[in-house]
């Protein structure tokens, strides 16, 4: 007999796409996709059922359609639409702590998969460059999405104490970009103009859609040879760029500004509804975020397609050329290089292309 | 006992008259006939550094050769430098590491203050290994940490691989602004354990001043007097790596700015461990500032092998007590067998 899947949060593209790929893989028999709203997106075959998670009919649906593995992909940090801030909170702790019950009562479900952050790591000066899976953040985010994903995280475990017997996989992606993403650092890439912490230039580590949905699968299927795909695993593409090349490569000029006068700039922006420029993504911004990736490869034996800088370079591509792009910045140079000394100029363009 | 021979200070100032001045310029010679005993010295030490020098002189004599074309080249080279870092093509490492910036425009601005300002001399560059994690322990003195940048430039320009020093620095060099983003920029990263085993395990080199606030923060009395060294926490993580320790000491650092005085109510203020009052800062504002023009020693001493221990050893307290004991005092040795080889603090 063939797995059946419950996906949630499938009303956001990212959910949407997990739906209609999981659906082609040969072990998969059934998706069911939950979603508090009906999604705009079309979901292939699966079954779409109209619940919220924060109530416990999603216990029914559990056991209406005998699943046996849940993907909690509802785990995220803006609102779809014109939610509030504390709804999606709930959506996040409360939807979670209904889920993992309606899971813990149900006889059927074998494996668990929660789509995390690495935000529960938080961003801080006195953290170590690195992170690795077991270092315990200096300090643990005071509010916002970064703690419910530290609060879904703790609500998990207890569940995996509990059942023993399920499998259970969190994932902790870096920020997800990619021609379709959504997520708030998207959105403060898209802006034409970037506004930077002065004096500070974070490290940012990305993962690509493609990749999202590829680990996704890895974690909700039966474990390679060799491999394990239960716990905790860090998922982000190799390489780091910093937020000064970022703005570089997109084209898009910053405009450095004062620390204390980043927060007011910040509601600011989002009283105008711009962008979500929560304190999380504020501290993002001036401390940045590495994670190591040597359990996603060792353990979990997953290999991204995109690194972090083939992953920006796609995500360039679907947003077009800011005010200043690349190439105009390069041809500017070339054209300072031709001009002084004609042998100079020459060369200079060899050595460039 | 070697205490005793530390040349003071002041007399060094009392000494240090427009005659000195003049004949600091024209080299060694001069002072020969007087300091017979500290001539030996010079040769051995001047061979190390004269060899960049060297390389110098011959870049110069083939651009003479063709000026038009060394130039064309240089200029080119720079415009396509400033093409990659204006379109954001270049890597950086994990810890923001930027090889190129590091290379090409950081070093390059220390490379005057590291040459002209304090005259860096170097010895036991070849106790450095060529390749391989290894772990540099130095003394941290100076007010401000310019003995690590030193260092940094010292083992880069000095040591045949031109290995880049990954040194670990306090977390309020990654507090402040600009500095933050330098600091990683050049490589630097926070000093704990985590980030100094993933670098060593890696083959890097590391360098550390287990001293900290502690050394760096000293007043000027207790100059060249090695503080406790932390906790000991750098042997454990040379000792779970398996790389040796490089005890390094740094002589010249300490008179940069003789710390007179701390205000410590203005740096509980500021958030500073120490806000330091010498004779010229703060009373002459910016220009207090800058620092002495000492004359600098960075001597690498004999590595301390760390693989031979059992896996459980990075557990063992006394060992490690030991082991930093021996850096300790490999690192105090070495500072007064340097401080009594010195002629003057400015020369």
């Amino acid at each position: 007999m063939g797995k059946i899947v419950l996906v949630t949060g499938v009303a956001r593209r990212l959910g949407g796409r997990f739906v209609r790929r999981i659906q082609r893989d040969p072990e998969v028999d059934r998706v069911v996709a939950v979603d508090a709203i009906p999604p705009e997106h079309h979901l292939g075959g699966a079954d779409f059922v109209r619940a919220d998670i924060r109530q416990p009919a999603i216990a029914k649906v559990l056991a209406e359609h005998s699943v046996d593995t849940v993907v909690h992909m509802d785990v995220t940090g803006t609102a779809l639409g014109s939610g509030s801030r504390a709804s999606v909170k709930e959506t996040n702790v409360i939807g979670t702590m209904q889920l993992l019950g309606a899971c813990q009562k149900s006889p059927t479900v074998k494996r668990l998969v929660v789509k995390s952050s690495t935000n529960v790591y938080g961003s801080a000066p006195r953290d170590p460059a690195v992170f690795t899976e077991t270092t315990p953040p200096k300090s643990l985010p005071s509010g916002g999405f970064a703690k419910d994903a530290v609060e879904v995280e703790g609500y998990v475990r207890g569940f995996a104490r509990r059942r023993p017997d399920v499998a259970v996989c969190v994932l902790r992606f870096a920020n997800i970009l990619g021609p379709s993403a959504d997520s708030p650092l998207a959105e403060y890439l898209s802006l034409p103009v970037l506004p930077t912490v002065f004096g500070y230039d974070p490290r940012l580590q990305f993962v690509h859609e493609d990749d999202v949905i590829d680990v996704l699968r890895l974690a909700s299927h039966e474990p390679r040879r060799g491999t394990l795909n239960s716990g905790t695993f860090n998922i982000a593409g190799d390489g780091v760029l910093l937020l000064s090349q970022c703005s570089r490569r997109l084209g898009r000029p910053t405009v450095p500004v004062l620390l204390p006068a980043v927060t007011w700039v910040g509601s600011a922006l989002r009283t105008l509804g711009m962008t979500d420029f929560s304190p999380e993504q504020i501290r993002l911004l001036t401390h940045g975020r590495v994670v190591a990736t040597g359990q996603m490869r060792e353990t979990l034996g997953f290999q991204p397609k995109y690194t972090t800088a083939e992953t920006f370079a796609d995500f360039v591509r679907s947003r077009g050329a800011g005010l200043l792009p690349p190439e105009v910045v390069a041809a500017a140079v070339d054209r300072i290089a031709a001009l002084p000394l004609p042998g100079g100029g020459h060369l200079s363009t060899k050595s460039a292309n | 006992m070697a205490d005793a021979k530390v040349i003071p200070f002041d007399d060094d100032r009392s000494r240090g008259g427009a005659a000195q001045r003049q004949s600091r310029r024209r080299g060694v010679g001069s002072r020969r006939k007087g300091e017979p005993a500290a001539v030996r010295e010079i040769p051995e030490v001047k061979a190390l550094p004269e060899s960049p020098d060297q390389q110098d002189d011959v870049l110069v004599t083939q651009e003479d050769k063709e000026p038009q074309a060394g130039w064309d080249k240089r200029i080119a080279g720079g415009l396509a430098f400033l093409r990659r870092r204006l379109t954001g093509d270049y890597e950086v490492d994990d810890f923001g590491y930027d090889k190129e910036l590091t290379d090409q425009v950081l070093m390059s601005l220390l490379r005057p203050v590291y040459e002209k300002y304090f005259r860096v001399e170097v010895k036991g560059v070849e106790n450095i290994p060529s390749d391989g994690g290894a772990l540099i322990v130095a003394n941290h003195s100076g007010t401000l940490p310019l003995d690590g940048l030193m260092m940094q430039v010292a083992v880069h320009d000095n040591h045949p691989k031109n290995r880049h020093l990954r040194l670990l620095a306090a977390d309020l060099v990654f507090m402040l602004p600009v500095v933050n983003e330098l600091a990683r920029k050049a490589g630097h990263t926070l000093a704990c354990a985590e980030d100094a085993e993933r670098l060593l395990r890696r083959g890097e080199l590391v360098g550390v001043m287990p001293e900290g606030f502690k050394g760096i923060g000293k007043p000027f009395a207790e100059r060249y007097k090695l503080q406790r060294f932390g906790r000991g926490g750098f042997v454990s993580t040379a000792l779970r790596q398996g790389t040796p320790i490089i005890p390094c000491s740094i002589v010249g650092a300490e008179e940069i700015y003789p710390m007179i005085g701390n205000a410590k109510t203005l740096a509980r203020l500021l958030g500073f461990p120490y806000f330091p009052i010498t004779p010229t800062f703060p009373w002459l504002g910016p220009l207090g500032a800058v620092p002495l023009p000492t004359k600098w020693t960075i001597q690498f001493g004999e590595p301390i092998p760390t693989d031979g221990y059992p896996p459980e050893a990075a557990e063992d307290p006394m060992l490690m007590f030991n082991l930093t004991d021996q850096v300790r005092e490999q690192i105090q040795h070495t500072l007064y067998k340097l401080l009594v080889q010195r002629r003057s603090v400015f020369f």
